[in-house]
């Protein structure tokens, strides 16, 4: 997925859950229970907050995410920055995560995007920025041709 | 999450580069003489362009004679799409998670 005039890419990821929209808040801004999902964190639903989510290292990944929340909106909207940390926050990547909880028929869609992708972000380019999103869009194009 | 080899990146980067490697994956397997025409660079500037190419995968060089013909490998391109996908993947995998702790909590 491309964001329109930008050469960064989103991950979206949308799913009804029979469940409601106060009971997913909590298990998206309670420490405990975003350990048992997601991370180790520090968080805190304050604006402003920085943290971090912390997993096994492995190769080319630290296993740290620098972390600062941008939006609390209790029970329907939030938002946080999900950078690279340590050596790797010069080079590494630096989205934003943002989840949206809309009441559904059966439950909640959670929907969660995570956007600023770029591509230069996985390595150590730092050239033109140009072109990015039209050769993106032609890559999957090329990959799927593969016999 | 792992990142794609630098390799490619930054083979990737250059837009001449890039133009050659759409080319080959468009129109098959080419001498370097051929891609330096429609170039606009030289022929050695183009030979050290492919050179980038087969060091990242993208690209595949045949011997015939006195000529060396390059094709296109798209399936270099998979660790970079595999990077972006990942992500996906990771994702998926903790929607699970949080469905199941979801089922666990207290109504």
């Amino acid at each position: 997925m491309t964001d329109a005039g930008t050469a960064t890419h989103s991950i979206v990821i949308e799913r009804v859950m029979p469940h409601p929209p106060e009971r997913i808040w909590r298990a998206l801004t309670q420490g405990p229970l975003i350990e048992a999902w997601l991370m180790k964190n520090d968080f805190q639903p304050v604006v402003g907050h920085r943290f971090n989510l912390r997993s096994t290292p492995m190769p080319h990944w630290n296993g740290v995410v620098d972390c600062e929340v941008l939006v609390v909106e209790p029970n329907a909207r939030l938002s946080y920055r999900w950078n690279a940390s340590g050596e790797e926050a010069a080079t590494g990547i630096k989205t934003i995560v943002t989840w949206t909880l809309t009441p559904a028929n059966s439950g909640t869609l959670v929907r969660m995007e995570q956007s600023g992708f770029r591509p230069e972000h996985a390595g150590n380019y730092q050239g033109a920025k140009y072109g990015w999103q039209k050769y993106f869009a032609g890559l999957e194009q090329v990959a799927a041709g593969v016999p | 999450m792992p990142i794609a080899s630098t390799e490619l990146f930054s083979a990737l980067a250059d837009p001449t580069r890039r133009a050659i490697f759409e080319r080959l994956a468009r129109d098959g397997e080419q001498t370097v003489g051929v891609l330096t025409g429609q170039a606009g660079v030289s022929q050695p500037a183009v030979s050290k362009h492919l050179a980038v190419l087969k060091l990242a995968g993208l690209v595949l060089d045949r011997r015939d004679g006195r000529q060396t013909h390059y094709s296109a490998q798209p399936q270099g391109l998979t660790p970079l799409l595999d990077w972006i996908s990942l992500y996906g993947a990771f994702w998926r995998d903790r929607f699970d998670r949080l469905e199941t702790l979801l089922n666990r909590m207290d109504q």
